[in-house]
């Protein structure tokens, strides 16, 4: 506690140092109204409330407090949520008149693509600040980057990039994909064969299905008789749910390994050990890492009586992160604090040596993770054996690749 | 009628300083699904034909006058024209192939065609995906009137709703509208007496169509985004709703079923999280089960029975 509150006011100090000009300015500059307001904008009705939803509201509100009894601030912190309903014109509406009219100063959560994508615009017009936890649109960063927006826990990038390099890497190197047939499917395909071909593996192949599909048994036998050792699943939701039900009544499990790029804790819940065992994945978070991860996420846990989703970490550090940021320029202003989210390091149970980088990605070590067999797990929710820690500077598509206009080549 | 009028200018008039009390943007989203309301019940209502693939004429026109504005670089009012000429045009492709049914097939036909445009917004390049279209800019009306401003914005998105409005209480009350009532009513005898139902149908379908789309490309300027959700069937769904819980066959029911359905998604979003669905179920199933005329509809017949009795 004590270590973090130093290294607060270090990194404060060496920011004034640094810009000596800056803090003449910053002396007139205050938090508007002595109050600074976070909205959680997330789907707490639909297919991703359990991933973000109320988890996530939670998480801010433990935020908020924990910086409460931590630095106790001048000024009032309030937190207010919304649920958009997964549809882009309510999240836009909401976060408008958040901003106008009750003087928001940070949108969070904000998961699903295109309500994202729309709250960033949103969010530069008004000039303030959106760190997104939820969304996996690597747009956000890219064609569509903002320098008001932050994008902290995942994107498709890191999801298939990384079982793509780590798997073939130990020696599972032909692969097999399942990919939903819509540009989030083929975009997840895409950067998994291309980091699977870069580690010296090989693709045998790929079956599109259609979105929501119900029956998957002729895709399977095909991934099946394609002899892949890896068979990857380019889905989501619903589909990588009934897939993977699926492949386990068909017994592809036994001689194949299912990679899920896009898979959670909250899946591997839902569906059970005895059916997942086995599969392959990436996650930002896992609650079962550390005797700090395991610390938050059984206050997490006695709070929201689930343990938290990467989301909902990632919502409680993106709070954190911005609070002290906050405290730190003496200011709600945007671009102040976000200057500031450039130049600090994050330190906490979510991230160690996390950094925002000029295209807005908040870049921090990734997990490769196995499911457990059912006997090995000792308690509810330990499910996963960590195969390998994928490093921030390669868990996130490089800076020399990225389509963003802010980011100086 | 003197009384009539009053009334009309009365709303005008709360129409016009609407923005100073309310959010504006939020009223620009009602007038947006109000008039696609309208759309819809210029068919069900007074046609007598349940499209239950409506959202499609919605998304089409939204992703045209978004991809026109954005990529093309036509200027607003030019890419709203053009949007709904668009959304006629699947109209008549749609409405050909749909009047040949009736009933249930008629609907099942607008639905299932409407999901082949669904799947087809799903995969096209241009839309984004599940990303959505995103980034419209919203144009200066006319190269002088800045549309960025929200209140700039409001009175041109009053002015079509106003023009629109006015468009199909025209239809409603004029010959054809009368022969779209006959159809309603009795086919069997409009056709007896002479008329070419399939054709007047048609023309009601392409009419409801444009008039959709124009609400989706105006929707596209308001949000400067179309996503998939305009073309979805829950938003085909929605309109239902709307019009029933407003009243289906009165000219303004659509109106106050699309204002109430609006507000309540919006208002409701942040003050009580989850609910926000099972509340809406629970509104549409107390409509159908109390009072079937809709808002208006009920209002009317106790207006008429008041007046009846003294």
């Amino acid at each position: 506690m004590k270590r973090k509150l130093i290294g607060a006011l270090v990194g404060a100090a060496a920011m004034s140092l640094a810009a000596g000009q800056a803090v003449a300015q910053k002396a007139g500059a205050k938090v508007s109204g002595d109050m600074v307001k976070i909205g959680v904008l997330t789907d707490m009705s639909g297919v991703y409330s359990d991933l973000g939803g109320q988890g996530s509201v939670t998480a801010a509100q433990m935020a908020i407090d924990d910086f409460k009894a931590q630095a106790k601030p001048a000024w009032k912190i309030e937190l207010v949520y919304a649920d958009h309903q997964n549809k882009a014109d309510v999240g836009s509406n909401k976060a408008r008149e958040w901003y106008d009219t009750q003087g928001v100063d940070m949108i969070t959560d904000a998961l699903n693509s295109a309500v994202a994508l729309a709250v960033s615009k949103v969010t530069l017009e008004k000039k303030r600040i959106l760190i997104d936890t939820g969304a996996a649109s690597t747009r956000l960063t890219n064609e569509d980057c903002s320098p008001n927006t932050v994008h902290y826990v995942y994107d498709t990038y890191a999801l298939a990039n990384g079982p793509g390099k780590a798997v073939t890497k130990q020696g599972k190197d032909s692969w097999f994909f399942l990919t939903a047939d819509y540009a989030f499917g083929h975009s997840l395909e895409k950067d998994t064969s291309d980091a699977v071909k870069a580690s010296g593996g090989k693709v045998v192949g790929a079956v599109r299905h259609p979105l929501n599909a119900s029956d998957f048994s002729s895709f399977l036998l095909q991934a099946q008789s394609s002899k892949a050792k890896v068979v990857g699943l380019a889905n989501a939701g619903g589909d990588t749910i009934n897939s993977i039900k699926a492949a386990n009544e068909f017994g592809l499990t036994k001689n194949q390994t299912i990679v899920g790029l896009l898979t959670t804790i909250i899946d591997i819940h839902a569906l059970g050990l005895p059916t997942t065992q086995g599969m392959m994945f990436t996650e930002g978070f896992y609650w079962n890492l550390n005797n700090e991860t395991r610390e938050w996420s059984r206050r997490f846990f006695g709070k929201h009586k689930k343990m938290p989703s990467m989301l909902h970490a990632g919502t409680y550090s993106a709070v954190m992160t911005y609070l002290k940021a906050v405290q730190a320029t003496g200011t709600d202003e945007a671009d102040a604090v976000m200057k500031q989210l450039k130049a600090t390091t994050i330190n906490d149970m979510f991230a160690k040596g996390g950094k925002v980088r000029a295209d807005g990605r908040m870049v921090h070590d990734m997990y490769l993770v196995e499911v457990k067999k059912p006997a090995e797990s000792k308690e509810p929710w330990d499910y996963y054996h960590i195969k390998a820690v994928i490093p921030a500077n390669e868990a996130f598509q490089p800076m020399s690749l990225s389509r963003c206009p802010l980011v100086k080549k | 009628m003197n009384r009539q009028l009053v009334g009309y200018g009365l709303l005008l008039a709360l129409m016009l300083v609407a923005p100073t009390l309310v959010y504006p943007v939020l009223v620009m989203k009602i007038l947006c699904f109000a008039l696609f309301a309208c759309a819809f019940n210029l068919l069900i209502g007074y046609t007598g034909l349940l499209s239950f693939g409506h959202a499609v004429f919605l998304g089409t026109a939204g992703y045209v006058a978004g991809h026109s504005i954005k990529v093309w670089g036509f200027p607003p009012e030019i890419g709203l024209i053009f949007a709904a000429l668009a959304a006629a045009a699947l109209g008549w492709v749609i409405g050909s192939l749909a009047i040949r049914r009736s009933g249930i097939y008629f609907a099942m036909i607008t639905l299932a065609l409407a999901q082949m445009m669904y799947f087809f917004f799903l995969q096209a390049p241009f839309t984004g995906g599940e990303d959505g279209l995103q980034d419209v800019p919203r144009g200066k009306l006319l190269g002088i009137i800045d549309l960025a401003d929200d209140f700039n914005l409001y009175y041109f998105v009053l002015a079509i709703f106003i023009f629109a409005f006015w468009l199909i209480h025209r239809t409603i009350h004029s010959p054809f509208g009368q022969v779209l009532k006959a159809i309603r009513e009795n086919e069997a005898r409009a056709i007896s007496l002479g008329y070419d139902v399939a054709k007047y149908k048609l023309l009601a379908f392409v009419l409801s169509a444009g008039l959709a789309g124009l609400a989706g490309a105006t929707k596209t300027l308001v949000f400067r985004f179309a996503t998939l959700t305009d073309a979805h069937w829950h938003t085909s769904g929605e309109v239902v709703l709307m019009t029933l819980l407003g009243g289906m066959g009165t000219v303004f029911g659509p109106v106050v079923g699309a204002a109430t359905i609006v507000t309540l998604q919006n208002e409701l979003a942040d003050k009580v999280g989850s609910l926000v669905t099972v509340i809406m179920g629970a509104i549409f199933v107390v409509c159908v089960l109390a009072f079937r005329r809709g808002i208006v509809g009920e209002l009317g017949a106790l207006y008429k029975r008041i007046t009846g009795n003294r």
